[in-house]
């Protein structure tokens, strides 16, 4: 899923700076079930913005509410009624497509992004969320024992560790395990070095994001 | 061992000819003086077969690896130009092998790079369209088969002959992997291989005797890394915060057994030690003296090791 996390609260504040009227909306997709956007995180959120109004005297409607998804044109939607309302700003608790698509559906409106959409990963422990697919379009991880140098080697090497790999971990940084040093260790423990030598052959990145913005159209699908 | 020379290279010369070669280092400056290539090249000119210019190294910006080179080459010294991945995509890597071998680069050392969270720049974004042993395979390529990855045909008279060089570690992990990557470099076609520093000669002989047994050091020559160790608080430094380098302890109490103005004498001293049991270690041809900052030192030390004077070939 997309991993996201909220933006620090001073830069919040600054995005509702001089407003008397917003609305926060959350999402009920990737972002609530790593705790960055769902209806509970865009009830903190709305607290800490009433409650520092108050403090500093100011006039603040913080109003809330979260959508199925906002990725999704038939969800934004919903929003059509609330958005009536006229707030002087409205606040998108979903990872940065969210924004977009409420943008793109109410183009009258000011939206800002309140989390910032971190990567595509998992939770390796509640609380705990780490980095596994950078979306180059063309999966190639049963050559590594399941495991995605691309996006979990620092260099996004192909074809084993480079000269930093020490003690299991990456030359940037002791909390950054090596995925070379798990792939090639797995591959010898399975006595598998001979299928694993072939040269992993210069890799095409069109299918990644250097092919420019991609789009895949399911004709099936399409009405 | 006789090799067919695919270049005009002189370090493939010397190695060819089977004499024990010694390649140098030379970093560019953090500015565009060509004065400081040509005082650090004095140094080295006459004592060494060919000189690493490296790329932008510990990805701190610097003289490019090309021009710094070609002012070495100016200056009497045949570059070996480093290139890492971590700048260029294949396009810019390309068009500048192609440039290097223009203006009379033989040399290429491929690396994948360091990462620039080391470096001055640790905002950018980086490249790492190929990793190294993927550059070896295309500057293989444009050289023999004549073609840019994309298929495009270089004539004859337009192929870059570069003599083609990698880096190898033994001392990084997982030990027991590091001779299987080293393969995939040979079998990548990359014609010389330089170490990492060596300190730890007990796990360094047996990554040689490894790669003996592949029949890898029949199919590219094997130089080993020397930097001499200046003082013991290097000596801890190298020990504690570069990834990949082994520092033995026995090194360590080495040095702290001599005064603080005898560590340096004690260092070379180490590192004589190493050279000569290299001169007999099977599979190695050669060593490759990092003398970090400290070129003046090289002349003497290869004075003492008996290298010089190098060969004429």
């Amino acid at each position: 899923m997309i991993i996201a996390e909220r933006k620090p609260i001073d830069e919040i504040k600054g995005f509702v700076e001089g407003k008397t009227k917003v609305l926060l909306v959350g999402c009920r997709g990737c972002v609530t079930v790593c705790n960055a956007g769902g209806t509970k995180e865009v009830g903190i959120l709305a607290s800490l913005l009433r409650l520092d109004a108050q403090k500093e005297g100011r006039d603040l409607t913080v109003d809330e509410f979260t959508l199925e998804r906002q990725c999704d044109p038939e969800y934004v939607d919903e929003l059509a009624e609330l958005v009536e309302k006229k707030y002087d700003a409205i606040l998108s608790m979903a990872c940065s497509v969210g924004p977009q698509f409420l943008s793109r559906r109410y183009p009258k409106e000011k939206f800002y992004p309140s989390l910032n959409t971190c990567f595509i990963g998992g939770a390796l422990a509640h609380g705990i969320w780490a980095e596994h697919c950078q979306a180059c379009g063309n999966c190639i991880i049963h050559k590594f024992g399941g495991m995605c140098p691309i996006t979990r080697c620092s260099k996004s090497l192909m074809n084993g560790p480079c000269g930093g790999s020490s003690e299991g971990v990456c030359e940037i940084s002791k909390e950054v395990e090596c995925i070379w040093h798990l792939i090639t260790t797995k591959v010898m423990e399975e006595d598998r070095l001979e299928d694993f030598a072939p040269i992993q052959p210069i890799k095409d990145w069109s299918t990644s994001r250097d092919g420019g913005p991609r789009k895949i159209v399911r004709e099936e699908l399409v009405k | 061992m006789t090799r067919e020379i695919k270049t005009n290279s002189n370090l493939e010369k010397v190695l060819a000819s089977g004499a024990f070669a010694v390649t140098g280092e030379l970093g560019p400056p953090r500015h565009c003086s060509a004065h400081e290539v040509e005082e650090k090249a004095k140094f080295l000119v006459g004592n060494v077969d060919s000189v690493n210019i490296t790329d932008n190294q510990t990805a701190v910006v610097r003289m490019s690896s090309l021009a710094a080179g070609l002012l070495s080459q100016k200056a009497g010294l045949e570059a070996n130009m480093q290139a890492v991945c971590r700048d260029r995509n294949r396009i810019a890597l390309q068009s500048d092998l192609l440039g290097a071998a223009a203006l009379g680069i033989n040399n290429l050392l491929c690396l994948s790079g360091d990462h620039q969270k080391f470096g001055d720049h640790p905002q950018s974004k980086n490249v790492f369209d190929l990793d190294s042993i993927n550059l070896i395979q295309m500057v293989k390529l444009m050289r023999d088969d004549g073609r840019l990855l994309s298929g495009q045909e270089l004539p004859p008279e337009g192929r870059p002959k570069l003599f083609i060089g990698a880096a190898f570690n033994p001392f990084a992990d997982p030990e027991d992997y590091r001779v299987h990557r080293v393969a995939k470099k040979v079998e990548a076609g990359v014609d010389f291989l330089q170490s990492q520093c060596i300190y730890d000669m007990v796990r360094f002989r047996k990554f040689m005797a490894q790669a003996v047994d592949m029949g890898l050091t029949e199919k590219a020559y094997f130089l080993a890394g020397i930097t001499p160790l200046k003082s013991l608080g290097m000596a801890r430094y190298m020990k504690n915060n570069v990834p990949g380098i082994i520092v033995p302890d026995a090194c360590i109490d080495r040095l702290k057994g001599v005064p603080k103005e005898k560590q340096s004498e004690e260092g070379d001293k180490m590192a004589l030690e190493m050279v000569e049991e290299l001169k007999n270690m099977k599979g190695i041809a050669g060593i490759h003296c990092m003398f970090i900052e400290r070129e003046r030192d090289v002349k003497s030390f290869l004075e003492q090791a008996k290298l010089l004077p190098r060969p004429k070939v």
